[in-house]
C-alpha cells in the first residue's frame, strides 16, 4: 500500500472517531431522555435489589463504629431548615408541643409526643452516613426503635409500605417524603433518630426527629418527619415513586 | 482464542495466510466490553462530578483528601479550575473543574461534558447508566471467565511460555521499535500482551468492581470484609478511580498497539475470527 492510501486511512479513521464520538455523545443524551429507554435502564435496580435482599439477611447489620471515628464535621444535606410557621414554633418551643402522627393501615393511630418517642425501647449506633453524591460522614444516632414503634400502633394485614412526610419543602409545592419497605422498617437498626452526636438533633440535621435507615443511601434518611403513614402501595402519592428524590429519577432501593 | 489452531499453515510459505484466532464467545465478550467500557467510564465520571473529591478512609475527612477538582475565583475574579493531588495544586481551567457546560458558559465542574454520560449534570440519570451497564458487563465477564476456562482459552493464550518469559527483554525491545511478531510467532499473543491481559482479567477488572460494590451500604451490610479489604468506603472510591484510570490506559495502549500493528488485520480477526500472518523474514 502506498503512502496516500495509509494517511487517507488515517484521517478516515481519525474522522470517523471523531463522528463516531459526537454521535455517541448526542446519543447518550437522547437516550437519557428517551422514556422507553430509561424504563430498560430502570430495570437494574430491581436486579440490585433482589440480589441484595438474596444476600442481606434480617440481622445483617451496617458497620458500627468506635466514638473516635465520628466526623468532626457532618455536612447537613438537602434542606437545612422549615419554613413553615408552624414548624418554626414547634422549634421555638423545643419541640415541647410538637406530635409525631401515625396512622393510615394501623390498628391503633396514635399522636406522639417527643417525650413519648424517648419513651420508647431506644437503640444507639456509630454509623456511616452515606450521600448519593459520593461522600460519607460518621455520626452518632440515638433513636427509638422503628420495630418498637409498629408494635405500639399495629400494623394491618395490607401494610407494605411505611411513608415518611416531611415538614421541609425543597421544591415549593413538593414536601419532601420517603418510604421504605417492612423488610427494613423492622431492621434492628432502623430508628426515628431524635439525638446526634449525644446531643438533641439540631434543625439542619432535621430536627425533632429523622430516620435512620442504615443499609441504604442519605436521601432515604427522612429528616424533619411530621406524619408516618402505613399504605399498601405509594403509587398515587406525589409523583408515584415512593420519594422526593425519587420522582425526581433516583431509585427507590437506595442500597448502591 | 484457538490462537494456534486452524488449518491453514502459513508457516512454512513465504505467503500471507489466514488463521482463526479468536474465537466467537471471545469476540462477542470483547465488543460488549468495548459497549460497556465506554459507558461505565462516562457514567461513572458523572457520578464522580456530584462530588469531584477522593479520601482515604471510611468518611469524607478533609485531612484525608487526597484529590479534589473544583473552581476557585482569582484576585480578579475571574474563575479558574483547580486540580489538588496530594498537596500539588495544578491549574486545569478547561479540562478539570471548569469548563464549558453544553451551552456553552463555563461551569464548576470536575470532568467536562464532552466525557461524562449525560453530558449535562444528572446524576440520577448517570447512575442509571452506571448500574445498568454495570450489570451487562458483570454477566458478560462470568460468561466470558466460564468460556474461557472450560474452552482452555486462558491456559493456552494466556500463560506465557517459559521461551516467551526467557526473552521478555527482546520482547520489550521490539515493542519500543514497533516491531511485530511475523510467521510462526505472531500466530499467539506475545509476552507483554499476555501479560498485560492477565494483568487486566484477574487483578484490574475485579478489583474494580469489588471497590465499586464496597460503595454500596447494602452489601457493606451483607460483606463487612469488603470495607477491610480496602480500608473503609472512601477508599474503596479511590480505589475504583484509581483502577478506572489503569482500564482507561489500557485500554489507550491496546487501541494504539492495534493501530500500529495492523488495524484492519485487528479488526477483522475481532469481527470475523480471522488472523493474516504475514510470513516470516
Amino acid at each position: 500500500m502506498n503512502r496516500k492510501s495509509i494517511l487517507d486511512r488515517r484521517s478516515f479513521l481519525t474522522r470517523a472517531s471523531a463522528i463516531g464520538g459526537a454521535l455517541y455523545l448526542g446519543g447518550c443524551d437522547k437516550l437519557s431522555q428517551s422514556p422507553s429507554f430509561r424504563d430498560l435502564l430502570d430495570q437494574a435496580e430491581d436486579v440490585t435489589m433482589t440480589v441484595q435482599r438474596l444476600v442481606l439477611t434480617s440481622r445483617s447489620l451496617a458497620r458500627e463504629f468506635p466514638e473516635k471515628a465520628i466526623s468532626s464535621t457532618f455536612k447537613a444535606n438537602g434542606s437545612t431548615g422549615v419554613d413553615d410557621p408552624a414548624y418554626q414554633k414547634n422549634a421555638s418551643e423545643n419541640f415541647a408541643n410538637w406530635k409525631l402522627v401515625v396512622d393510615g393501615l394501623v390498628e391503633r393511630p396514635a399522636t406522639l409526643s417527643l417525650d413519648d418517642l424517648r419513651s420508647l425501647p431506644s437503640r444507639t449506633q456509630i454509623t456511616r452516613h452515606d450521600c448519593v453524591e459520593g461522600w460519607s460522614a460518621i455520626g452518632k444516632w440515638k433513636g427509638a426503635q422503628f420495630s418498637a414503634l409498629l408494635q405500639k400502633v399495629g400494623l394491618k394485614p395490607n401494610a407494605r409500605y411505611l411513608m415518611f412526610h416531611c415538614a421541609d419543602m425543597l421544591e415549593p409545592g413538593s414536601p419532601y417524603y420517603e418510604s421504605i419497605d417492612l423488610i427494613d422498617a423492622f431492621h434492628p437498626q432502623t430508628i426515628l433518630a431524635y439525638d446526634m452526636n449525644d446531643a438533641p438533633l439540631s434543625v439542619p440535621h432535621g430536627a425533632p426527629v429523622r430516620l435512620r435507615v442504615e443499609r441504604q443511601l442519605g436521601y432515604k434518611h427522612a429528616k424533619y418527619v411530621m406524619r408516618i403513614e402505613a399504605v399498601s402501595s405509594f403509587a398515587f402519592v406525589a409523583g408515584g415513586n415512593g420519594g422526593f428524590w425519587e420522582d425526581r429519577g433516583y431509585e427507590w432501593y437506595a442500597g448502591i | 482464542m484457538e490462537a494456534a489452531s486452524s488449518g491453514a499453515s502459513a508457516t512454512q510459505t513465504d505467503v500471507p495466510a489466514l488463521v482463526y484466532r479468536h474465537a466467537l464467545p471471545v469476540r462477542i465478550a470483547h465488543w460488549i466490553n468495548v459497549v460497556c467500557l465506554f459507558i461505565l467510564l462516562m457514567s461513572g465520571l458523572q457520578i464522580f462530578n456530584a462530588h469531584p473529591s477522593l479520601y482515604i478512609g471510611s468518611a469524607s475527612d478533609p485531612s484525608q483528601r487526597v484529590l479534589s477538582m473544583g473552581a476557585v475565583r482569582e484576585a480578579d475574579g475571574t474563575p479558574v479550575g483547580v486540580t489538588t493531588i496530594g498537596d500539588l495544586r495544578f491549574r486545569t481551567t478547561g479540562v478539570l473543574g471548569l469548563s464549558k457546560g453544553i451551552d456553552g458558559e463555563p461551569e464548576n465542574r470536575g470532568f467536562p461534558s464532552w466525557i461524562t454520560i449525560p453530558s449535562y449534570r444528572d446524576l440520577a440519570t448517570g447512575r442509571r447508566w452506571h448500574f445498568f451497564f454495570a450489570w451487562l458487563f458483570v454477566v458478560n465477564g462470568l460468561a466470558y471467565f466460564i468460556y474461557s476456562i472450560l474452552s482452555g482459552h486462558f491456559r493456552r493464550d494466556f500463560v506465557p511460555t517459559q521461551t516467551q518469559v526467557r526473552h521478555i527483554g527482546h520482547d520489550i525491545l521490539d515493542h519500543l521499535r514497533l516491531r511485530f511478531p511475523k510467521g510462526e510467532e505472531a500466530k499467539h499473543y506475545n509476552v507483554l500482551q499476555k501479560l498485560a491481559y492477565l494483568f487486566v482479567v484477574f487483578v484490574l477488572l475485579p478489583v474494580t468492581i469489588l471497590a465499586g460494590l464496597t460503595m454500596s451500604p447494602g452489601l457493606d451490610a451483607a460483606f463487612p470484609f469488603l470495607l477491610d479489604i480496602f480500608g473503609g468506603r472512601q477508599s474503596a472510591r479511590t480505589v475504583h478511580f484509581i483502577c478506572a484510570s489503569g482500564i482507561v490506559l489500557f485500554v489507550f495502549i491496546h487501541v494504539l498497539m492495534v493501530i500500529v500493528s495492523g488495524v484492519w488485520n485487528n479488526l477483522r480477526s475481532m469481527v470475523t475470527g480471522r488472523y493474516r500472518i504475514e510470513p516470516a523474514e
